[in-house]
């Protein structure tokens, strides 16, 4: 919050949407009238949202929604959807990700992704986090590789459990460890954005913990995008928090404001328990 | 609301907990019911199992072994080389005709030594006893031997197939009576030598490794030309479906769109998987004989053939191993900045590397064992060819497969080769069994946990 509040307080969005007032600088995705399609479904209604650098960004919102599939338009998973079709602008940095010029492989390296269910590669724990460096051309030898590797499970929050056995199978950690794992292999690449797509719903409590320690301390670093349903972890990890319903984004501003004093009754009544 | 605090009286429905009630006697005696069928069902499988392994090796098993006479010839200058020279042009002049009655002659005299009481006069009345292949084995051996000429040697020579018959009982003093071939005279003969210990029945390599033989001379026929052509076409079924098959399947799985087109297409290649496989044999027949000019009876023809016959198959599991890579995988290293490619390359390959071996050597094993395409093409009748001399003329020039000889075998009119094709088919299931071992070992060396 820190970061958002040292620039002044930005306003609140409300519907329908206006674009955000924020300073340019800190602007690291802004989504304009972006529509998604599933074949005849359209999923994604007019939703314009501006992501600020080194701030974390809950997108919540009742299952179905679109929260996920507005952030997988984000790195431009959607592509390997033959049905989906995007419209509208989502600029990185100013840059037109959609632009024909633009190869979703160079983009996915500078937006990095962790998904819902730990999703380690059948392979060791080195060879997880070292395969985005090696295929990107990251480390021109074999100790520049390791420290990269060793860079990435320290931001993991994992070093220190895994790294007496870092031949040993990604598979055969737990949970938890794996999440953070797949945490460790997105940042490798060193991405400037990184997009969870309910990282914690496959983890207990305490490996929940872990994960969203951890994501408070990626903050400094990156822009960090991420789709929850739960609305308590919204609350402790984000500073800023998007609602979407039913394909629109309702409302969107600091997290303390949707969670005390929401402008949409749409809102209200999510955060309250009364829809959802 | 719900109407969960209602309070109103209900009716009790359980009895006490020791009873069984009706209901559940009923789902049990059901569930009891299901497994009886299922262990018959099992059982009937196991028991026709075991009834068809026990009449292949009952019937088949003779096949491996067969009758040898020793037999001292003596290699008589005085036919065998006229000139006395030893020049290997003379000696190849003579044919198997002039070494004929040297065999005879020296049978002849086994049996005057041995004492054996015979009503046969001349040397000739016994040559029912000798197979027709035994001159050509005897010349073979003088040619490579030619200073033995004047000595007397002793040949093993197979008898001949009715004399093999008589010892495996196939053949008996009542059966003969119409065969004019042999009759009882040479079947005591048969018991006599048998006795002194010139006649016996051993082990026979040449039923694995040697060739086909005519009609007359089943006692000299074997399945090792045969397994040569299967295996050349092998060869070739594996280093063109594997790979386009492998190939086709990663396209139209990973990367293709979905669209009419990739649908009709999927379609097809299910529908192919179904076609019978003698329609690929006019096929081949008529692209790559007719056609193509390829020669006929040749393996890479059937090769080719069966190679359009097993791409389905190939594709098909493939497909199948592909798809049950969790795409979590996919997103995973698409995540992380991988290509399409490396994603699939990289990670999806591997871990559906088990499942397409063992598509793959399903495929072959049914290839291994098909026979009607190869009746279109050639590959089946009395194919005189003895061992490829490389692995051009292994491809090209024409021979047989197992299936397919055994199938020649079968209808055959001497009763000595219906005993060879169940022998052949005991040849033929060993190599099965070898393929799904493999198969088996693979997939448990290649499979990974995720």
């Amino acid at each position: 919050m820190d970061a958002t509040n040292a620039k002044g307080n930005i306003p609140m969005y409300d519907a329908p949407m206006r674009k955000a007032a924020v300073d340019v600088n800190e602007n690291k995705i802004s989504a304009k009238d972006v529509q998604v399609y599933y074949g005849e479904t359209h999923a994604i209604k007019d939703v314009s949202v501006d992501i600020l650098d080194k701030t974390v960004t809950a997108f919540i919102g009742p299952s179905g929604c679109g929260k996920s599939t507005f952030l997988r338009c984000l790195n431009r998973m959607n592509d390997t959807i033959d049905i989906c079709r995007v419209e509208g602008l989502i600029a990185l940095d100013g840059e037109d990700i959609y632009d024909k010029r633009v190869d979703p492989v160079q983009l996915r390296a500078k937006v990095g992704m962790v998904f819902q269910k730990p999703n380690p590669f059948p392979k060791s724990i080195y060879d997880n986090v070292a395969y985005g460096p090696r295929i990107h051309g990251l480390a021109r030898n074999k100790a520049e590789l390791d420290e990269i590797v060793e860079r990435a499970l320290r931001r993991g929050a994992i070093w220190n459990e895994v790294k007496d056995r870092l031949d040993s199978p990604g598979t055969g950690l737990s949970g938890g460890q794996q999440q953070r794992l797949c945490i460790a292999r997105a940042v490798a690449t060193e991405p400037e954005v990184l997009l969870m797509d309910e990282p914690c719903s496959a983890l207990d409590p305490i490996a929940t913990a872990q994960v969203e320690e951890l994501i408070d301390e990626l903050r400094e670093n990156y822009s960090v995008v991420i789709v929850t349903h739960s609305m308590q972890q919204a609350a402790r990890v984000s500073q800023k928090t998007a609602f979407f319903h039913l394909g629109n984004l309702v409302e969107y501003g600091e997290t303390s404001q949707i969670f005390t004093n929401p402008v949409d009754p749409r809102t209200e009544s999510y955060i309250t328990g009364r829809i959802g | 609301m719900t109407d969960a605090t209602f309070t109103g009286e209900s009716p009790k429905r359980h009895g006490s907990l020791t009873a069984s009630d009706v209901r559940t006697k009923r789902r049990n005696a059901s569930e009891k019911r299901f497994r009886i069928y299922g262990l018959a069902a099992i059982g009937a499988g196991l028991f026709f199992l075991v009834v068809l392994l026990s009449a292949i090796i009952s019937n088949g098993i003779g096949a491996f072994q067969q009758t040898f006479i020793q037999v001292p010839v003596y290699l008589d200058p005085a036919t065998l080389d006229k000139n006395g020279n030893r020049d290997p042009a003379d000696l190849a002049k003579v044919s198997t005709f002039g070494y004929t009655p040297l065999i005879q002659t020296g049978l002849y005299q086994l049996v005057r030594d041995a004492g054996i009481e015979t009503d046969y006069e001349d040397a000739g009345d016994m040559k029912a006893l000798i197979s027709a292949s035994a001159a050509a084995k005897v010349r073979d051996w003088t040619l490579a031997h030619p200073d033995r000429i004047g000595d007397t040697v002793e040949f093993e020579i197979l008898a001949s197939s009715r004399v093999d018959g008589y010892l495996k009982g196939r053949v008996t003093r009542e059966s003969i009576a119409e065969d004019r071939n042999i009759d009882a005279g040479h079947l005591d003969l048969t018991d006599a030598l048998r006795e002194s210990g010139a006649l016996h029945k051993s082990f026979n390599a040449e039923f694995i490794f040697g060739s086909d033989a005519s009609e007359s001379r089943a006692e000299q026929a074997g399945l090792g030309v045969s397994m040569l052509g299967s295996f050349f076409m092998m060869l070739v079924v594996l280093f063109l479906a594997l790979p386009i098959g492998v190939a086709a399947s990663i396209y139209l799985e990973e990367f293709a769109s979905q669209n009419k087109f990739t649908d009709f297409i999927e379609v097809n290649i299910s529908n192919l998987a179904a076609v019978p496989s003698i329609v690929f044999g006019i096929l081949g027949l008529a692209a790559f004989i007719q056609f193509a000019h390829l020669p006929q009876s040749a393996p890479i023809v059937g090769g080719l053939v069966l190679t359009l016959m097993t791409l389905p198959t190939i594709i098909i599991s493939t497909r199948a191993s592909l798809k049950a890579v969790p795409p979590s995988i996919r997103d995973a290293a698409l995540g992380v900045g991988a290509s399409k490619m490396q994603a699939v390359f990289h990670h999806v390959l591997p871990l559906a590397m088990p499942g397409i071996l063992t598509g793959t050597i399903i495929g072959l094993a049914q290839a291994l064992g098909e026979t009607a395409p190869l009746l279109l093409i050639g590959m089946v009748g009395y194919i005189a060819t003895n061992y490829p001399d490389g692995l051009v003329s292994g491809f090209m020039s024409p021979n047989s497969a197992m299936p397919a000889q055994i199938y020649e075998w079968a209808k055959r009119a001497d009763p000595a080769y219906y005993e060879r094709a169940w022998g052949g088919i005991i040849i033929l299931l060993v190599f099965l069994l070898i393929m799904n071992v493999i198969a088996i070992v693979l997939r448990r060396k290649f499979e990974r946990r995720w």
